[in-house]
């Protein structure tokens, strides 16, 4: 198998849908997605757009009524002897799965930390089930490993909170408890679905400067699930944009967030007030995403694009290249199409967020 | 300045959970809307923002404390011709549009049940048409009066949340979290929306939200709410340009910036009520310039603006 040589994780055309009574939806089409080791990438897009069914593949969480068309999910796995070798996560069994990869080398975490905890069990003893289940120790070295982890992700009185049920802490204290579940078993990957839309900006904070802490403490390389560009710019390195189960635009963070190329980035970033905004209006984009139910004929973004063309409602637009990590999948950065600016109020915007950026640059 | 529309004072609300456990929701607050103008209140989750929201629509009965509309006391029993006047004058948006539309009611029923409750017509084709009139407000086809609010998705189904609350013509609309489960492309229409419709119509907003890009996007003045305390209030150039009360600071500092070098950089600051030692009960509303008040006492106050 073909893998990017600084690839931990690839995804390579993986394409799935659903079975639903109302006929087969197409959720995912075609995503290809590079996480190397140590880095922090981000998918944003808007719900249905399919971030979270791309990784849930990964995880072998799909839904039961889902079918994987084509495509691989590769992974470099490092054997405990130090040896590395390659494999599609979508060929191992479920079982396999299980054992070898889910939680012991890829972890994740989930948006609501209510739901993700089992409310009978004490923290303490969920934090060690995976410790004890991943690694060949005994009882009082798993409890040693659980205080040390509740300490890493800031949680004070560890030895007492041991003892508490999820009920008993706050919803930021809950989050910091299921990272320490998930960096229970030393995970190479950690995905992080949404994990801070459900608490407060004051905490969300505070949560996402732990995982970039902890990221760069034990090298993980990290998955970063969200609708929010603000959480993109504090953690990212690298950001895939998707829309209607495609990724459009794919840079490092600087080139979108400076230099965005692709309508519906536009729309996303000029959508979203900052401090400074003035304006009388918020920029919006028209009309709503697609129904997958039925296969978008040429762009799925077209009929929502005032920058559209003709070929647009023909032919989707194949990945243009920019520079050499910045790609978008618009037909116009095609050489032929015409010369269009993004719009002069979000430009005159970024033009102040890159002066302002030029005094660490 | 004109008369404010709702003038509220040192309300507390108090739920009362076993004889020994009373949570403190809120706790003297006050503050003033006036006519036309765009009230936001920002806090954390828990801090009684919704509360007063619902206290205000008389969802709640206030513990204590006053709460005038036009001048007229509406906490506590009401005559009929008050209660009624209410009724059409305060209208309320919900932050889950689906929970929120009964999914058996076609969303032409649900939009004109106002309408159909205080007679506000003579005959159903008068009816029908301000319903289709709405229905154009909100960026909705008439057509869609015939369907049900599951055909419809998240963004139009806050829309049809909006043009119920607008149909009876309020003068003040409470919406709480309103944006908050929609996506952010769609966030942009929906204030879009409310804006419009405040420059024609000329109602009162108290947008009750906990993004805080957002209130300042569309809000005149701001209260800022921590442990049912109004920790500060002002216009929104004063609370953002001039934040007194650490809560304050450290909600500002925790939004994100879109923008990565500087985001990558800085880190949101801290604020630990205990151990800045700051008891909300000890202190007292302080004037600051113009309309900008913060709680504090005169001690923590000198520190704060030190």
């Amino acid at each position: 198998m073909e893998m990017n040589e600084k690839a931990i994780l690839q995804f390579v055309d993986l394409d799935i849908s659903f079975r639903t009574n109302a006929g087969v939806v197409h959720a995912i089409r075609g995503v290809n997605l590079d996480l190397q080791k140590g880095e922090t990438v981000a998918i944003v897009g808007e719900s249905g757009s399919g971030k979270s069914v791309t990784v849930k593949a990964a995880v072998g969480l799909l839904d039961g009524n889902a079918t994987i068309n084509s495509g691989q999910i590769l992974y470099r796995l490092r054997e405990d002897d130090g040896s590395e070798r390659v494999v599609d996560l979508l060929a191992l069994s479920k079982r396999e799965l299980r054992r070898t990869i889910n939680g012991r080398r890829i972890a994740m975490v989930f948006q609501d930390p209510m739901t993700s905890l089992d409310p009978t069990m004490t923290i303490g003893k969920q934090i060690m089930e995976g410790i004890l289940l991943h690694k060949k120790v005994d009882k009082a070295t798993a409890y040693a490993r659980a205080l040390e982890l509740l300490e890493l992700v800031g949680i004070t009185h560890a030895e007492k909170r041991m003892k508490n049920y999820p009920h008993q802490l706050s919803g930021g204290m809950r989050q910091r408890v299921v990272i320490a579940i998930a960096l229970a078993s030393d995970p190479d990957i950690l995905i992080c679905d949404e994990p801070t839309t459900a608490l407060d900006v004051t905490i969300q904070a505070r949560i996402l400067e732990l995982i970039k802490d902890i990221q760069s403490r034990m090298g993980l390389s990290v998955i970063y699930i969200t609708h929010d560009l603000g959480v993109v710019a504090k953690v990212a390195d690298y950001v895939n944009v998707m829309y209607a189960g495609r990724i459009i635009e794919v840079g490092n963070v600087n080139e979108i967030f400076y230099e965005p190329k692709h309508p519906y980035t536009w729309g996303l970033l000029a959508a979203m007030p900052d401090l400074e905004t003035d304006d009388d209006r918020l920029a919006s984009i028209p009309g709503s995403p697609p129904n997958l139910l039925h296969e978008p004929v040429g762009d799925a973004f077209a009929p929502r694009n005032a920058y559209a063309l003709k070929i647009d409602e023909k032919a989707e637009p194949p990945m243009f290249k920019v520079s050499e990590t910045h790609y978008a999948a618009t037909w116009l950065l095609h050489p032929s199409a015409p010369a269009v600016e993004m719009p002069p109020e979000l430009k005159a915007r970024l033009e102040r967020a890159r002066k302002e950026a030029e005094k660490y640059l | 300045m004109s008369e404010p529309l709702l003038q509220v004072r040192d309300l507390t609300q108090h739920f009362r959970v076993s004889r020994t456990f009373t949570v403190k929701a809120v706790n003297g607050v006050s503050f003033d809307i006036y006519p036309g103008e765009t009230y936001g209140l920002v806090g954390e989750s828990g801090s009684g923002k919704t509360t007063i929201g619902r206290s205000i629509i008389r969802l709640y009965d206030p513990t204590s404390g006053s709460i005038k509309f036009e001048g007229k006391e509406i906490a506590g029993k009401l005559d009929r011709a008050t209660e009624k006047m209410l009724r059409e004058d305060m209208q309320m948006i919900f932050q889950d549009p689906m929970s929120s539309l009964n999914p058996r009611k076609k969303v032409g029923d649900i939009i004109g049940e106002g309408l159909d409750i205080h007679h506000r017509f003579s005959s159903t084709a008068e009816r029908d048409a301000a319903v289709a009139e709405m229905l154009d407000k909100v960026g909705l086809s008439q057509a869609h009066a015939e369907r049900y609010p599951h055909q419809f998705s998240g963004g139009q189904r806050q829309r049809v949340g909006i043009a119920r609350a607008l149909v009876m013509n309020p003068k003040l609309i409470i919406a709480d979290e309103c944006i908050s489960a929609l996506d952010v492309s769609i966030q942009a229409q929906v204030v879009n929306l409310m804006k419009d419709i405040q420059d024609s119509t000329g109602c009162a907003y108290l947008f009750i939200a906990h993004d805080l890009s957002m209130v300042k996007y569309i809000s005149d003045r701001i209260g800022v709410l921590h442990l049912g305390y109004m920790v500060e209030t002002g216009t929104t150039e004063e609370i953002f340009a001039n934040p007194v009360h650490p809560y304050t600071k450290s909600l500002l500092s925790a939004v994100p910036i879109p923008n990565p070098e500087i985001e990558k950089r800085r880190h949101s600051i801290a604020y630990d009520r205990k151990a800045e030692g700051v008891d909300y009960s000890q202190g007292t509303e302080h004037q600051l310039e113009g309309t900008h008040r913060v709680l504090a006492t005169d001690e923590e106050l000198a520190r704060w603006t030190a």
